[in-house]
């Protein structure tokens, strides 16, 4: 039962981090190259270390934290326009080929000795030099805040069937968000938002009743970063969800299936795939900026890997759908561990050291990827009917 | 609509045969004839795939208001030299004399977009439906100068809700006309061969085109739909719409269009009436030449018993399928 | 003038000969130490300019317990220590006992002996004095470009299956260059841990690489080719593979650096160039089976069917040719060089990692791309030129952790001027 619930914590405290929240705006980013216009952006960690250097190399050389965002969105808005201006109009791999390429090129100049005093080469840039600013900004106070304060622990002293029956309702409660969100239950409109926003709001609840999770109200990995990191997630998320409702996001969709269809209709392709690879690759670099507010800028931590895990995080949740990104992250980062810890907990250390089920996780995120794109191409969210993607 | 793509005088007129026959005679209907009133102009247009002279087009005018044809054997580069008017292929002689104008408005350096928000918007002989979009998704595509298409507007519907509103109704309207309204909320790709043809081709009117481009319009529809496309190419034309369409079998077109213009081996053999074409012997040399065991069509496939007969056929069978669609859909 | 130029130049180079020659009746003699297993190792070395051995020469060889031997170089510059313990020793180069026209370069080393019975090499750097910034130059620009060759030729039998398997699924397989991975590391398993011969074992591990390719095509590409999944889908399957394989391969033998074989390999000198015996028959090993491959692509019967499949794939089918088996065979080759590729690597670089595969696939997509996406010959061009820009960039001004960006860049740079590379067919870009 501890056992269980260690692993569950865990699972937990993984949902929650700044760094899933990160890696779920890039995905949306990624998700309005890849799911909805079909773009192959091999390169999204490039736009994540451009966002997170930019940000970071200035403030720590004492400028303005807003204008390290600026500079960092910047950089990713060149990025974009240098890799799109001579793909855009090629097949579809030479994109891929690109951008894998610069994303790369980007991460060897960084960790150059010859720019240590900017981006401090392999070992990067330490947090401490340029968060400083981003804490000062939380109006959470100091001290520590267990979130919920009434949790489990409250009720019957925690006995084995409080846990037991509110982990049943949790997953029940998950699976009919899912249910409500793939489009079942017949809502439309507002009915169907308030029933969503309802549903969300039970079960984080329940989540944080099950599984408190104390954390410094402002410290370096406290719960100001968590509530920026999350907010702005769910931010990004609804203005891809204006975005993709609008004309604009249809003719994305169009330029998925046929370019030259949508060229015969009069519209200019090449500005319009353009738009979307700046808008993807702008949130990568935010997603990027957040991805080092409770760590450091490493440039080998934001390598091709990251890139691919964004894939399985996308592929996962549903490409083309508006809440796929964050849900795949989600279950991405918490599924992981919750293999790595369960490894470690159930399978005696002969069989594998503590060493390998982390290895071991990282294979399972590996098959997963291969067994969705192959049974189920639509992830979680998405519509099988819609969803071909054909580049 | 009418209102919008052209000229309705002109439109009035040109319904009626005597007019139209007036418009096609009083010139000499060699190759490559000036003509009265032309919307396209086109001038010595080569394009070769490596050795291959695919498309070599010294001079071509199209007629305002009319149908013309443009008919040859399979090969003969009729699709080649479609893409390099429309901007999907650029010629070889590009910048070295190729020079081609629609309506008044060079096009030489025009991209494909450009070309059909000047007014000449073409469809594709694979039809380009896009199959996982629904029929009204593709529909909203067609029209132009959308606010909402505008990347920051989009964030805001009040920018775009109203126009959206409009643009719907006039697509629900040419559904209507193009009896694809039942299937508005289907995906495009559940539709068969034939709806998809007529699906892009009410997708290409949504723009308001004052030509429109049909690349092989019949090609793999059935007859009893056959009959009804060249029904609706022919009210085009009664609106006042310039058509130009493709066509490999000679006897398709010649019930319903004003003028043939026939390709063969990239170059342009003869124009004219399609009764004194199809007797031209340059012609018969060029369709024979290219393929002698190819019968030129069935003209008997064209008369109203046999379609009959045909669109029986054709209703049993897409009642089968639609059956079968069914069932894998329950499935 | 020019002629008193030369002569002084002459002299120079000639110095250290004269030295040798007035010093070498001092010299002592050459005691190679033998490890005997379970009870000793060795430490040797060979301690020489870029020019002539450097003999009496003191060495110092520190223990890890702390212990030191004092050993000097003998007339052929040659030095060996016998050690009773294994772990970390320290090699230090007295800088009093050298010619004083020989400088250090580096004089300080560490070695680790990893278990008793065997011979570590340590190599110490000295040069002559006269070792002058320009004729080191032109040195260093034969050295690079024969290692920028080797590394092409190697480059060049993994990209030349990729290229193959693009030309004929059109598929641009991610996982590929984890198959290079698998040679290196199958070369550790069966050479330094299970004792086969160097020919035997590296005989079976392209065998055992290329099965893995018949497997794969088998169990999983042929299927997914039958279920019509898409190309990008395919790709992002290769990707998933891609990361179970790095991940299969940590499990299994760790982060560190693996080698194929235990000793270290015999140097051998060519004019300027400096290279390992192994390098050379690698690079030979390297040109007869491309040599091969392109001779069965072009002449063979199954080669001509292969390239049909690249041309047109239902043209291929329709005139009689076996598609699926083509791809089979392709696939198996593919792979076959690929685990080749990798074992030569991991030979002449000394060892291999569970993540060596991450840093050499962009250099293979470099290398087809290069080329032109799905030309086998192409592959083979870029990836020597890929081979020499990655070598000779440092030589030529280039900051050393550049050589793979400046690879990148070369290929982006190409892209934007020729996309279709520098063999493909015009019309296959889209």
């Amino acid at each position: 039962m501890d056992t269980i619930q260690f692993i569950l914590n865990g699972m937990m405290r993984e949902v929650l981090s700044p760094q899933t929240a990160a890696v779920a705006i890039a995905v949306i980013g990624l998700n309005i190259h890849f799911g909805f216009t079909g773009l192959l952006n091999m390169g999204q960690s490039g736009f994540m270390l451009l966002g997170a250097y930019g940000f970071a190399i200035s403030i720590s050389n004492g400028l303005p934290m807003i204008v390290g965002v600026l500079l960092g969105f910047g950089a990713a808005f060149i990025f974009a326009l240098v890799l799109g201006a001579p793909t855009l109009k090629l097949r579809g791999d030479y994109l891929a080929i690109v951008t894998i390429s610069a994303a790369e090129i980007i991460r060897y100049v960084g960790r150059s000795a010859l720019l240590v005093d900017f981006t401090g080469s392999a070992q990067g840039i330490p947090g401490s030099q340029y968060t400083t600013p981003f804490r000062n900004l939380s109006f959470f106070g100091d001290g520590q805040f267990t979130l919920l304060p009434f949790n489990y622990q409250d009720v019957a002293d925690g006995a084995a069937w409080v846990r037991i029956l509110g982990w049943i309702v949790v997953v029940a409660g998950i699976a009919a968000l899912i249910y409500l969100l793939r489009g079942g239950a017949d809502l439309k409109g507002a009915s169907k938002g308030f029933a969503i926003a309802g549903l969300v709001v039970i079960n984080l609840f329940l989540l944080f009743f099950l599984f408190p999770v104390p954390y410094q109200s402002t410290g370096v990995s406290g719960w100001w970063v968590r509530f920026i990191a999350w907010g702005l997630a769910f931010l990004c998320t609804f203005l891809v969800f204006l975005m993709v409702r609008s004309p604009w996001g249809r003719l994305l969709r169009g330029i998925r299936e046929d370019e030259d269809a949508i060229r015969s209709l009069g519209k200019n392709v090449f500005a319009i795939k353009m738009q979307a690879l700046i808008i993807g690759g702008l949130f990568g670099a935010l997603g990027g900026m957040v991805y080092v507010l409770s760590s450091s800028v490493q440039p080998d931590s934001m390598g091709r890997s990251l890139t691919f895990f964004c894939y399985t995080a996308l592929l996962l949740g549903g490409a083309a759908t508006i809440f796929g990104p964050v849900l795949g992250s989600v279950i991405f980062f918490a599924g992981r561990i919750g293999i790595k810890y369960t490894a470690a907990a159930y399978v005696p250390d002969s069989i594998m050291n503590n060493q390998q089920t982390e290895q071991f996780s990282y294979i399972v995120v590996g098959v997963a990827l291969m067994l969705i794109v192959i049974f189920r191409p639509q992830g979680i969210l998405g519509n099988k009917r819609e969803l071909q993607f054909n580049v | 609509m009418s209102d919008q793509m052209a000229d309705p005088k002109v439109a009035r007129e040109l319904a009626d045969p005597a007019a139209r026959q007036a418009l096609t005679s009083g010139f000499e209907a060699t190759p490559g004839a000036s003509k009265p009133d032309p919307i396209l102009l086109v001038n010595n247009i080569v394009r070769q795939f490596g050795g291959m002279t695919a498309v070599d087009v010294q001079h071509l005018e199209v007629q305002r208001g009319l149908i013309t044809a443009l008919i040859g054997p399979n090969g003969a580069g009729k699709t080649t030299f479609f893409n390099l008017i429309t901007g999907f292929d650029k010629p070889t002689t590009a910048g070295k004399g190729a020079h081609w104008a629609f309506d008044g408005r060079t096009l030489d350096k025009t991209s494909a977009s450009s070309v059909a928000r000047a007014g000449m918007v073409r469809t594709f002989q694979l039809t380009k439906a896009l199959s996982a979009m629904t029929v009204i998704d593709n529909m909203m595509l067609g029209a132009q100068n959308q606010a909402g298409e505008n990347l920051f507007k989009s964030l805001f519907r009040s920018s775009w809700g109203r126009q959206e509103k409009e643009i719907e109704a006039k697509a629900d309207e040419l559904l209507e006309r193009f009896k694809l309204y039942e299937k508005k909320n289907d995906y495009a790709g559940s539709l068969s061969g034939g709806q998809r043809k007529l699906l892009e081709m009410a997708r290409a009117l949504m723009s308001d085109p004052k030509m429109i481009m049909l690349d092989e319009p019949m090609a793999g529809v059935n007859p009893a739909l056959t009959q009804s496309l060249l029904g609706h190419i022919q009210n085009l034309r009664d609106e006042g719409m310039t058509v130009l369409f493709v066509e490999h079998d000679m006897h398709v077109v010649r019930h319903i269009s004003d003028w043939v213009a026939v390709m063969a081996e990239g170059r342009l053999v003869a124009e004219g009436s399609a009764d004194t074409v199809m007797s031209d012997p340059a012609v018969i040399d060029a369709y024979l030449g290219a393929h002698h065991d190819t019968d030129l069509g069935d003209d008997a496939l064209l008369s109203d018993e046999a379609l009959e007969e045909i669109a029986e056929e054709v209703a049993a069978e897409d009642a089968d399928r639609q059956a079968e669609e069914e069932a894998e859909g329950l499935r | 003038m020019l002629r008193g130029v030369a002569g002084l130049i002459l002299a120079l180079l000639l110095a250290p000969f004269l030295a040798l020659i007035s010093s070498g009746s001092a010299s002592a003699v050459d005691v190679l130490c033998m490890a005997k297993p379970d009870e000793t190792a060795c430490i040797a070395g060979t301690l020489r300019t870029e020019e002539s051995p450097v003999p009496d020469a003191t060495i110092t060889v520190t223990s890890p317990s702390g212990e030191e031997q004092e050993v000097q170089t003998s007339e052929t510059g040659k030095w060996s220590v016998e050690v009773n313990e294994p772990g970390e020793y320290t090699v230090v180069l007295d800088k009093e006992s050298l010619p004083d026209d020989v400088v250090i370069g580096q004089g300080e080393i560490t070695v680790d002996v990893a278990r008793l019975g065997v011979t570590q090499a340590a190599t110490l750097d000295v040069r002559t004095g006269s070792y002058s910034a320009e004729t080191s130059k032109v040195d260093e620009l034969i050295q690079s470009t024969v290692n920028g060759l080797r590394l092409g030729l190697l480059l060049a039998l993994a990209s030349v299956g990729l290229s193959l398997i693009y030309g004929t699924t059109g598929l641009s397989n991610f996982a590929h260059a984890e198959q290079v991975t698998l040679g290196g590391i199958l070369g550790y398993f069966l050479i330094n841990q299970h004792g086969l011969g160097l020919w035997i074992g590296g005989l079976l591990v392209v065998i055992l690489c290329a099965f893995t390719g018949w497997f794969q095509d088998r169990i999983l590409w042929q299927p997914l080719r039958r279920r019509g999944l898409g190309l990008t889908q395919m790709m992002i399957v290769t990707i998933g593979l891609s990361l179970a394989l790095q991940y299969v391969y940590q499990y299994t033998v760790g982060a560190r650096t693996v080698r194929v074989l235990q000793d270290n390999p015999s140097v051998r000198e060519i004019g300027p160039v400096t290279i390992t015996n192994q390098s050379i028959v690698a690079m030979l090993i390297s040109v007869v089976v491309l040599a091969a491959v392109g001779y069965a692509l072009l002449r063979t019967r199954v080669g001509r069917a292969t390239r049909a499949v690249s041309d047109n794939p239902a043209l291929a089918a329709a005139s009689g040719i076996d598609t699926d088996r083509v791809i089979r065979l392709v696939w198996t080759t593919a792979m076959g060089l690929a685990g080749l590729s990798g074992l030569l690597y991991a030979l002449v670089t000394n060892g291999i990692k569970w993540d060596s595969g991450l840093q050499i696939l962009l250099l293979l997509f470099a290398a087809v791309t290069l080329g032109g996406l799905g030309t086998a010959f192409g592959a083979l061009v870029g990836a020597l030129i890929i081979g020499l820009v990655v070598e000779l960039s440092p030589v030529l001004g280039m900051p050393g952790d550049f050589k793979y960006a400046t690879a990148l860049l070369i290929l982006i740079l190409l892209l934007l001027v020729r996309p279709q590379g520098l063999l493909g067919k015009p019309q296959r870009v889209g």
